[in-house]
């Protein structure tokens, strides 16, 4: 598998990050080779194994349905970039 | 041309646990902005998402009762997409291996029982909310919602109009409540409904071109924004125009829905398998102990109650629209047997009490207990019909017991006959004239002859004696 700069162009535009013309070659670059490094997988017979989605066998880690108290708006709000009162304030979304 | 309608609703419903579904803040609706977050809602780096298991065996009740398959593992998924009310960046959500499939309802409308499809039941979590400001280019950003646990029921496109649609979604709705896994408050956001909707001419085998409606937030709503969308869909088609793919919002006031102003971009939300959250598995064990706690369900109880109590399908349909309706009936039946008086009464005075006054079967001052009594009382002759309505309104405004407020009215019905003979002898002999001509032909002067009666005895005397006695002393 290929990438062309469209596909960078597209990731990028999904993580709404702004790249320019010479690191949009860069990043094909850099991007096939990682890929072409994980192709080496393919090499491998994995016709009896069953697809994984976790890295470790462990199953069913729950919690009991027990409130504990949360921060508080002030902590909650201590970090952000903008707020207001007992909000966060963004740029406005409307649809 | 002859159209078919074809849509697929898409359930999303809170569920009722105190703790949002990866961490332990509380899921209480109305508290402050921000009150209810902490790191893992605020989606700082670092922390650690953990399932709260009481959301999985939720939705597994959720699954049994519409005759869905559990499958066995389940992995969490994040959706990817930016929007401020998300602070992640993704939405956990479940994806390519969902907690259960293949269920279905049965649901009846214009006369008609349809079976309709289940595609999935999974596991998600609410976003927050977000309030426009209108005179700022601000927005403001409540996370208490952030982790609410949801499921979100996907419908298969088995519907075909929007009667049936809203139908659907009253059985659903009946459904979680029952199991009191859900609210079930639309107003507040507990239960919300999306819709996809298309037309095809009839016989033909390809689906339509489909639009998605959204924000409505009744029944009824659903019912009219389909209404509105298939007039529509079908008017672009008779006149050649395009139906295009779109998100499109109801709007209440106009009647109407609108295509909704977004920018025109494909999602893609790159679904892959949280590793924050290990895989959910569910053995058969696990299933048949979900299944052994399920409730009696409304349908089943509907059914039940037709054959048990032999009363009319519609009455059963009334009685067994809310859990608590239901018991409150069955404990008064339980304790009068009299189903079907029960019946009237509880359908009657009892509910139209509580509608006048906004309040749920639950808040019902009268206990099913009183009830029960008073329907013995007029079984048994001590007080009329007539005087069991005042009663009941008394019962409804005191909570008195039927008893206490018979005695404090001195409501009890004559049911002496001899006292009663002899009040009738002294009417019969006050009214010579009457009586003559009553005996002359004019048959209608027996109703004077009652009335006198009730009079004189203050509406106590049990109307049927009346009628025999007066009968019986009049043709003497």
């Amino acid at each position: 598998m290929k990438l062309s700069t469209s596909d960078v162009e597209y990731v990028a535009r999904l993580a709404r990050l702004e790249i320019s013309e010479a690191e949009k070659d860069k990043f094909t670059a850099q991007l096939n080779d990682i890929l072409r490094y994980i192709d080496q997988l393919n090499e491998l017979d994995t016709a009896g194994v069953a697809p994984m989605s976790h890295a470790i066998a462990v199953t069913n880690a729950f919690r009991e349905d027990k409130v504990v108290e949360s921060l508080g708006t002030q902590k909650a709000l201590a970090n952000a970039p903008d707020a207001r009162g007992e909000f966060f304030r963004v740029p406005k979304v409307i649809e | 041309m002859d159209f078919e309608t074809i849509i697929g609703l898409e359930v999303h419903a809170q569920l009722l646990t105190d703790t949002k579904i990866f961490c332990n803040c509380s899921t209480k609706f109305g508290a402050s902005p921000n009150s209810h977050a902490c790191p893992v809602c605020l989606g700082m780096p670092g922390v650690l998402p953990v399932l709260n298991k009481k959301v999985v065996e939720y939705a597994m009740k959720m699954a049994l009762a519409t005759n869905c398959t559990i499958n066995p593992r389940n992995v969490f998924a994040r959706k990817n997409y930016f929007y401020p009310d998300l602070p992640k960046g993704y939405q956990i959500s479940q994806y390519a291996y969902p907690l259960a499939e293949h269920g279905y309802l049965m649901v009846e409308a214009n006369g008609e029982q349809r079976k309709i499809g289940i595609t999935r039941i999974h596991m998600e979590e609410d976003a927050g909310k977000l309030i426009h400001d209108d005179n700022n280019p601000a927005s403001y950003v409540d996370l208490n919602r952030t982790g609410v646990p949801l499921i979100e029921i996907v419908g298969e496109p088995d519907i075909r109009s929007p009667e049936e649609a809203a139908e659907y979604l009253r059985r659903l709705h009946e459904i979680l409540v029952y199991l009191e896994i859900c609210d079930g408050n639309m107003e507040e956001g507990s239960f919300r409904c999306d819709a996809n909707v298309s037309i095809r001419p009839k016989g033909q085998k390809e689906f339509g071109t489909r639009t998605e409606l959204k924000n409505m937030n009744s029944f009824r709503n659903v019912q009219r924004a389909l209404e509105y969308e298939v007039k529509r869909q079908q008017y672009l088609v008779e006149n050649g125009e395009k139906i295009i793919q779109e998100t499109r919002l109801w709007d209440d006031a106009q009647g109407a829905t609108n295509p909704m102003r977004s920018k025109e971009e494909a999602h893609d939300y790159r679904y892959f398998p949280d590793p924050d959250l290990v895989p959910v598995v569910v053995d058969e064990a696990w299933v048949a102990e979900i299944r052994a706690g399920l409730p009696e369900l409304p349908q089943a109880r509907r059914e039940r109650f037709v054959n048990e109590y032999q009363i009319p399908a519609y009455d059963a349909g009334v009685l067994t629209s809310e859990k608590a309706l239901a018991e409150y009936y069955e404990e008064v039946v339980k304790l009068c047997g009299r189903p079907k008086i029960a019946a009237n009464w509880v359908m009657g005075d009892v509910l139209k009490f509580l509608n006048e006054d906004k309040r749920s079967i639950r808040e019902c001052p009268i206990a099913a207990r009183s009830l029960a009594d008073m329907i013995g009382l007029i079984e048994e002759g001590t007080i009329s019909g007539k005087m069991a309505k005042e009663v009941i309104a008394d019962m409804y405004a005191t909570g008195k017991t039927p008893r206490g407020i018979i005695e404090e009215k001195g409501l009890v019905q004559i049911t002496d006959e001899g006292e009663l003979a002899k009040t009738i002898a002294a009417i019969i002999e006050a009214n010579p004239g009457q009586l003559a001509d009553y005996r002359g032909g004019k048959e209608k002067l027996f109703g004077f002859f009652v009335g006198q009666v009730m009079k004189a005895t203050q509406g106590k005397a049990n109307p049927k004696l009346v009628n025999d006695l007066l009968r019986k002393m009049l043709a003497e």
